[in-house]
Order: structure tokens, then sequence, then C-alpha cells
């Protein structure tokens, strides 16, 4: 195993893949466990969409794909929030509506432009192990970095807006200020996790987690180390895995993390028949 | 400390609310004084809740004025003073959450942002734990308590900033006795240490002993406000048969009470 691993950081690819592999393995689950706390768990979907069109937008222009990816994917984010929060029925219908356009928007811009191909936007889909720049990895570290940071200081706050947004106001919490916050964060955790875990397989690394580690545990505090944990194992098994199975990152560390669900939810149903809850008793 | 201390703690003038166009609220006017103990009674539906959410400014008005401790809503800062029990069926979210990290979120409000809690905080949830008579359960995670435990955990998040005003939306509704028993020994107690408690209700049961003063409304307007009526025909015998609120609207109606 340890030759293996020496092996695999013998690559400079490799090392970059890796390294990016671990920050978005911390970055997805951390953002992620409050759109779940939310119940609102396919927001990574939504706006990985809407980056696919900033992505096209990149190569079009000749800039960097990821600079144009998370200014697109913020806008789409903060639109998304925006319909959430007026709260009609047909917010569903006009969310659906920005993920199709996403898409549509960014395999038309990709046809358009010269350096475009099927083989890049594959790569922006499902990530890519040798298409992590040295660039790319420090784009990655300074925005996970500074996503980090930013829930580490706010995290409390958070965790009440989303538990109870109402309960959040009367408590004089920027309510506001911080479903914003909390979209442009989901918009950078996609942007940053498309290189290794491609664009529509991303919203998986910021849910499954989450769901797997609620498994086993009963507080949030709990809920988040452990599924930065799974996270982490996941990001960095899949796309070590991926180098010798020669196929995208994305699929194998989607893979590996619903493994990580199933073992989960194992383990949690035999610790239930063990010991028959006092929590059942009667309401 | 102000001027709060004269001016009444909730003060609504004329105050309107619409949903879409459709009203929903109309013309009340309403104060509530330090230390008072009010009951908000009325049917489903009568305007309850959209009341007690246009005093704490999470509904637009259409019309009228609040003031919270003399102070206009739009210029209220001093929102520790004040706890909010929602109208909830449950205490959980999309994630697990330990009790206490539900009652401890209700501390917010004392709390510097970027700060780690005190140990005065700690202490404060503490209390509230122990007030609802939840501290044995503090560490389990809210989605396994009963409906009741859970409503008791949402007034323990209420009462962890210390509020000197505590507004309650039916934390009884789908209650058994004995989490309305602990719920008015919770209220007891805050009565006792004079805060300001207006409650929404449907029946009043066991809480009825601390109320001087009860508030009727029906379609949207106060029917009646003044001494409670009868106790006697509030309290909820048999939930699928008697319908208290029926009675207590007419009889205000008809100026019984
Ligand atoms: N968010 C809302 N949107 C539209 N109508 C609402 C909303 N909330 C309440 N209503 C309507 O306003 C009226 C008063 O509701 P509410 O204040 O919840 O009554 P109560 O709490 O007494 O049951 C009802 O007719 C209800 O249908
Ligand atoms: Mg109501």
């Amino acid at each position: 195993m340890g030759a293996v691993v020496v092996d695999l950081l013998d690559y400079d690819f490799m090392r970059r893949a890796l390294l990016a592999a671990l920050l978005v393995g911390l970055a997805a689950p951390a953002v992620g466990v409050f759109l779940v706390q939310k119940r609102m768990a396919l927001m990574g979907d939504g706006i990985g969409h809407v980056a696919l069109t900033g992505v096209a937008l990149g190569f079009l222009l000749g800039t960097a794909p990821v600079l144009t990816a998370v200014v697109v994917a913020a806008l789409g984010a903060v639109a998304i929030e925006l319909v959430r929060e007026r709260g009609r029925t047909s917010g569903d219908v006009a969310l659906a509506l920005l993920f199709y356009g996403g898409i549509a928007g960014g395999v038309l811009l990709i046809g358009l432009s010269p350096g475009g191909s099927n083989a890049n936007l594959l790569s922006y889909l499902f990530g890519s192990l040798t298409s992590v720049s040295s660039g790319d990895v420090v784009v990655i570290s300074v925005l996970s970095g500074g996503l980090l940071l930013t829930l580490l200081a706010v995290g409390r706050e958070m965790f009440a807006v989303c538990h109870d947004e109402e309960h959040a106001r009367v408590s004089g919490l920027p309510v506001r200020t911080l479903n914003l916050l909390l979209a442009v964060l989901a918009a950078v955790t996609v942007t940053v996790a498309m290189r290794v875990v491609g664009l529509l397989l991303v919203s998986a690394l910021m849910v499954v987690p989450v769901a797997a580690a609620q498994q086993l545990v009963r507080g949030f505090r709990a809920t988040v180390l452990l599924a930065l944990a799974v996270g982490v194992g996941s990001a960095v098994t899949g796309v070590a895995g991926s180098y010798y199975a020669d196929t995208a990152p994305g699929a194998l560390i989607v893979l590996v993390a619903l493994g990580a669900f199933a073992v989960a939810a194992l383990v949690a149903s035999l610790l239930r028949r063990r010991r028959p809850a006092r929590d059942l008793e009667p309401v | 400390m102000l001027d709060g201390m004269s001016s009444p703690a909730v003060s609504l003038t004329g105050v309107s609310v619409a949903y879409d166009g459709r009203p929903a609220l109309t013309g009340v006017d309403l104060q509530v004084g330090t230390g008072e103990v009010v009951a908000v009674l009325g049917a489903n539906g009568s305007g309850k809740s959209t009341l007690v959410r246009s005093l704490l400014g999470l509904v637009p008005r259409t019309s009228g004025a609040v003031e919270l401790f003399g102070t206009p809503l739009a210029r209220f800062r001093s929102w520790e003073r004040v706890g909010y029990v929602p109208q909830r069926v449950t205490a959980a979210s999309g994630v697990p959450a330990t009790v206490r990290e539900v009652v401890a979120s209700g501390r917010l409000a004392r709390q510097r942002r970027l700060r780690p809690a005190s140990a005065a905080d700690r202490r404060a949830v503490d209390a509230a734990l122990a007030t609802v008579g939840l501290a044995e359960r503090s560490r389990d995670s809210v989605g396994t308590l009963s409906g009741g435990q859970q409503q008791r955990v949402l007034i323990a998040r209420a009462l962890a900033s210390e509020p000197e005003l505590l507004v309650l939306d039916e934390p009884t509704s789908g209650v058994d006795a004995d989490n309305q028993q602990a719920l008015a020994t919770a209220l007891a107690e805050l009565v006792a240490r004079s805060v300001t408690v207006l409650l929404v209700a449907h029946e009043l049961g066991p809480v009825a002993p601390l109320l001087r003063r009860a508030v009727v409304m029906a379609h949207g307007r106060v029917l009646h406000d003044g001494p409670p009526p009868d106790a006697d025909h509030l309290h909820l015998h048999d939930p699928d048969h008697a319908h208290p609120v029926h009675q207590v609207e007419a009889r205000a109606a008809w100026g019984l009470s």
C-alpha cells in the first residue's frame, strides 16, 4: 500500500489531483450539510447545470473557464435563492427552467467556441485527473480555504438560519445575507469541485457524505465532522482509484461515497436492532 | 432600558395584513403591558398566527403601526428581549441536531458574532433546558422526541436569550396532558419572574389559571378583549367532540364573558 501511494505521488498531475480531491472532499460536505438541513439538497445540482454555461463562456471568451464558471454559478445560485425566498409554488418550475437553460446554454456556447470540443465538455461534466493544472490548484486552494474559514466563522448563525428561518429573524440575525452567502458558497463549491468530480456529480459529494453521516450520529456538529471524513475519504480514494482503473474520477468518487452510505445505513440498522431505543416511546 | 419600562411591551395600532390581497387582519388594536399574561384565542384561520407574525415583523403590514417596548418595529434591534415559539409540528430539520444544539441557537440573539459561547451563554442554555424539564434529554437528537417534547425544545430555545417578552404560537396543540402540564409549570415560573407572555392557544387547559386576560379573534378582527372566557368551556375534555373555540366566540359575541 505504501509503495502504491509513493507511486501515485511520483506524478505531478496526481499530486495536484489528490490535493484538489482533499480540498473538495472537505468543502463539498461542509456546504452541503446546510443545504440538506434547509431541505434544498438538489440546489448543488441546479448550480452545476448553470455553471456549465459559465465554463462554455470561458472557452468562448478565451478566459479561464474556472473564473467564468464561478461568476455564472454565483449569479445562478443567487437567482435560485431569490426564487426560493419568494416562496411561490411556481418556484419549482422557475428552478427547472434555470437548470435546462444552463445545460442548453453550455452546450450551445461550447459548440460556437473555437477551442471547445466534446472531450473538453466531458472533462468538466465528469472530472478529469490530467486536467487539474497548477493554476487550478491555486484557485481551488484559495477558494476552498476561504470557504472553510467563512463557515467556521458563521457556522452557528448559518445553523440557526437553516434550521428555522423565522426564528432566526426574530433573533435579529441577518437572515437574507446569510442565505445569499450560502448560495454563493454553494456556487464556489461547485466550481472548485468541477475539475475533480465534474459538474454533473458535484452535488452528490455535497449530499451523500451528509446522508451517510446522519445515519450514525445524533447531533449536528457530529454530522458535520463525520461528513467531512466521508467526503475526504471518498474524494481521495476515488481519485487514486480512477488512476488505476483509468476512468473519470467523478464516477468512482460518488460510488465510494454511496458505498459509505450503504455501510452506514447497515450499521445503523444493526445497532437499532441490538438496543431497541427508548426513543421510540409514544407521542 | 431607556423609556422601555413605562411603554407597553407590545403595541399594535390599526394593524391590517393581507396575503395576496386577501385580508387576514383588519384594523387590530392591541396593547400588552409589561408583566401581563395574555391569551389569543380563536378558530383556525381567524388570524392568530398572522397577528403574532405581524407584531414580530415576519409579515408585511398593509397599514397600522407596531411598537415593541416603545420602539417602532422598523427601528427595533433588541431582539434578545423577545422570545418566539413559532407554530410548528416539529423541532427537527433535514439534518439531525441535539436538543442542546437547537436550544443554543436561541442564545444567538445575545451572543457576540465570531466569539465562542461564554460560560454565561452555557448557563442560560442549561437553565432554559431545566425550565422545560428536558435537561436529561439534552444530548438526544430532537427528531427522536415526542411531539410534546419537541414543543418544549422550541420553548427552551425561546427562553435561551432570557427574554422579557415571550410570544408562543399554539405550543399546546396536539400535545398530551403530561406535556401540557410541563408547559404550564414552565410558564408559571416565567410569570413569577414577571416575563410578559402572549400565548396563542386553541384550548387553554392547565395554563388557564395563569391568565387574567384573553383576546378572541374572528375573521381577522378582535372580537373580545378582556377576562378569559369561563375556563370550563375552554377545557378540552374530548378533543373529537368539543368545540371550545366556537363556544368562546359565541359567548364573546353575546357579551357573556
Ligand atoms: N402565508 C400565507 N399565505 C396566504 N394566506 C395565508 C398565509 N398564512 C395564513 N393565511 C390565511 O390567513 C388567514 C389567517 O391565518 P392564520 O393567521 O394562520 O390563522 P390562525 O393562526 O388563527 O389559524 C387564513 O385564512 C389563512 O388561510
Ligand atoms: Mg395559527
